[in-house]
Parts: C-alpha cells; structure tokens; sequence
C-alpha cells in the first residue's frame, strides 16, 4: 500500500476520532491494526519471535495510539506520529525482554503505513485477568462504558458516581491496562 | 484476547479530546516551579542583603537573561519531546547558544583584567553556595515538570529527561541569582552553566526510569 495514499485517509480519521466520531475512531484502529501488525512482524522476525509476541505489541501500541492521542498535533502530519509511538513501543520491548538493539537498522517512517497484514492471531493477554487487577471502581467504570457500552452518563447513575469522575476512571483504567501489558510482557520473558 | 475485541472496546463511546491540555499542564509547572524555587530561596540563602551591596540590577538582568533564553529553548524543546514524530533537531541547536554567548562574555571579561584578578572573578565569594543551591532549587521545578511530562507520549527518554533537568536547573539558577552576591560575567558563565549541565545529566539519567509509559 502506498503512503501517500494511505496518510490523508488515515489523518482525516484521526481528526474525526479526535472530535468525538467513534465509528471513525473504529474505522481508523482497524486500518492501524493491520499495518502495525505487518510492521511489528518483520521487526520481530529478525529477532526470531513469533506472531503472538507482534499481537501482543499490536494491542499494546493501539491502547496508547487510543490512550495518548491527545499528542497528536493535527497542524502536523499523521504518519511520523504513529510511526513514533509504534517505534517505542518496540524499542520498549526489545529494552524489557533484554534483545540487543544493536542491530537494529534505522528505518523509515513510512515502515509502519506501508504493509497490510490481516491473519488474526489472539495475543498471550487476557482481557478479563487484566481487567481483575483493576481496582473495583475503576473495573466497574471500563465494564459499563467500554464492554457494555452503555453512555457516560447511564453508567454514572449505575456506579453512583458523577460523569466526570467515570471519564476520569476509564483513561484511568485503560493507561493501567496498558502498564499490566507492558509488565506482563516482562514476566512473560524472564 | 483478539484485537477485533480490543478495538471495539476502545472505539465505544469516544470522548471528544481537549486540545492544548499538554501546553496547559506545562506552563503550571513552570509557573510553579518557578514559584517554589524561588520560595525555597526565600526560606535557605534569602535575597541578595544590603551587606553583599544590595541587588546589581545589571548583573542581575544578565544571570536573567542566560537563564530565561535556556528555559524558552528547553520549554520549546519539551512541547515537542511529548509529541512522537516531531522534528527537534534544528531546535537542540539553539540550545548551545546560550551557554556559548555566556561563555565568550566570560572569557572577554577575564581578557580585560589582568590575571591577578582572575581568582576572584572565577570564584567569587560564594561558588560553593551555588553549587549546592541550584541542583537544591531545581527538585521542585524538576518533579512537576516530569508530572506534566508523563501526560504527554515522550518517545525518547533520555533525552526528554535531560531537557527537562536543564530547564529544572535553569529555573532553580533564575532563583539563584537573586541571592547570588558575585557580579562577575566568568562566575556567572562557569559555575550557573556548569549547575544546569549537571542538572539536565541528571535528567538523563533519571528520564528512563521516571517517564516510561
């Protein structure tokens, strides 16, 4: 797939994700999934790991593309920032499972948009194990808002909290589910 | 877990994003930073007392003006740090001049004088207070700035880290210098730049370790 085609899709997207448009938001993930997941397998596969291992980074890298995208500057181009968040989360994994980065060549940013790769593994992580490590207000928050889908405001009359205390709890919750990840990876490879 | 589920969870009910939170958060810990440091100057060395001739107002303006032109660069430099797949290159370079002009008016003013005063310019009466005070000065200003920091995605650590320790040390050298009671320009360029270099290695040190996400 061509970069130059795939960037003012995938930053028009983003923008819309941005303002609130959660069908974009969807629409922009699943395209996103795809080229991190072709991305991550050939960086991993020079380091001799396997497809569980790219699901597993694939997940991680799209809670903080969905976690932090409020660092997207959207006066600037989409592509470098993904690349960007994609490159760390790797270079954090490497750092974590104790790989040598030494030969990593440098490459381009355009590494990360460029390939599709749709085979569907299930990563090593459990949603509900992950979810079990939460504290409860929190756990409830992620349940009714994100699983359930029930709205902000129906999930702050169930929870008896107020609305913006339930925002409050599920970026809370989601940057924590992304730390259990992050540390699992680590216990995982020990 | 497979990532269809991953996404349809992160992709229900989507919050609209504020813009310029980051900015926000970044200039309170400046602000209070700057405030804290100059509080717990304050409440340790004081102001400049009428003894050590009251405060040079010339000198004072240029310890300022080194100071202030680290924090604009290093505060420009963060904005962009938080952010993955920024260009910061060109901006690192405006970072030297500071301590390059501050470093060739020193070394003009020891050229002016002969060198038997040259003792008493470099070391002034009190190097080893500002040795201590503005690594002391920087911690508040360093932790607030690593909080705001953490809201943003800094891709590399290290780097963000020693940014972050330079405009910490710069903040707390700014509160120096109303204490400080040596008007010399070869004081000024060796020991303020020496305290902020050793505050951003520290930084560097401590960024991988504070700011992974």
């Amino acid at each position: 797939m061509d970069v130059r085609s795939t960037e003012p899709e995938l930053r028009a997207l983003m923008i819309a994700g941005l303002n609130g448009d959660a069908s974009a938001h969807k629409a922009l993930l699943e395209r996103l999934c795809n080229q991190l997941r072709a991305y991550f397998k050939g960086q991993l596969g020079r380091f001799n790991r396997g497809p569980v291992e790219a699901e597993d980074l694939v997940q991680e890298a799209l809670i903080a593309i969905h976690t932090r995208r409020d660092t997207y500057d959207p006066s600037q181009p989409f592509t470098p920032w993904v690349y960007g968040i994609a490159r760390y989360k790797f270079v954090d994994y490497l750092r974590r499972t104790k790989t040598s980065i030494k030969d990593l060549p440098i490459e381009n940013a355009e590494e990360v948009t460029a390939q599709d790769d749709r085979t569907h593994v299930e990563s090593s992580l459990d949603l509900e194990k992950l979810m079990a490590g939460l504290s409860p207000k929190v756990r409830q928050a992620i349940q009714y808002v994100k699983l359930d889908g029930l709205s902000v405001s129906e999930a702050a009359a169930r929870c008896g909290m107020s609305e913006s205390n339930v925002k409050v709890s599920v970026h809370r919750g989601l940057k924590a589910l992304a730390l259990q990840i992050t540390k699992k990876g680590a216990d995982h490879e020990d | 877990m497979k990532t269809d589920q991953l996404i349809d969870m992160l992709s229900t009910n989507v919050e609209p994003v504020k813009h310029g939170q980051l900015g926000k958060a970044l200039a309170w810990a400046l602000v209070i930073g700057g405030a804290a440091s100059f509080c717990v100057m304050l409440a340790t060395v004081g102001l400049r007392t009428e003894a050590a001739g009251g405060i040079h107002f010339g000198f004072l303006t240029l310890k300022l003006l080194f100071m202030l032109s680290v924090i604009g660069t290093g505060t420009a430099l963060l904005m962009k740090l938080i952010r993955p797949g920024q260009e910061v290159r060109k901006l690192f370079r405006f970072l030297f001049l500071p301590f390059l002009a501050a470093g060739f008016v020193g070394i003009v003013a020891l050229a002016l004088q002969p060198s038997s005063a040259w003792d008493r310019m470099i070391l002034g009466t009190e190097w080893v207070t500002c040795l201590f005070c503005i690594p002391l000065f920087a911690v508040v200003p360093f932790a607030l700035l690593i909080w705001a920091i953490r809201k943003g995605a800094p891709t590399s650590l290290k780097r963000t880290g020693a940014i972050a320790g330079l405009v910490a040390g710069a903040l707390g050298a700014t509160a120096y210098a109303f204490h400080c009671p040596d008007d010399s320009l070869p004081f000024m360029a060796i020991w303020y730049g020496a305290m902020v270099i050793l505050c951003a290695w520290i930084g560097a040190r401590l960024g991988p370790w504070l700011l992974r996400w």
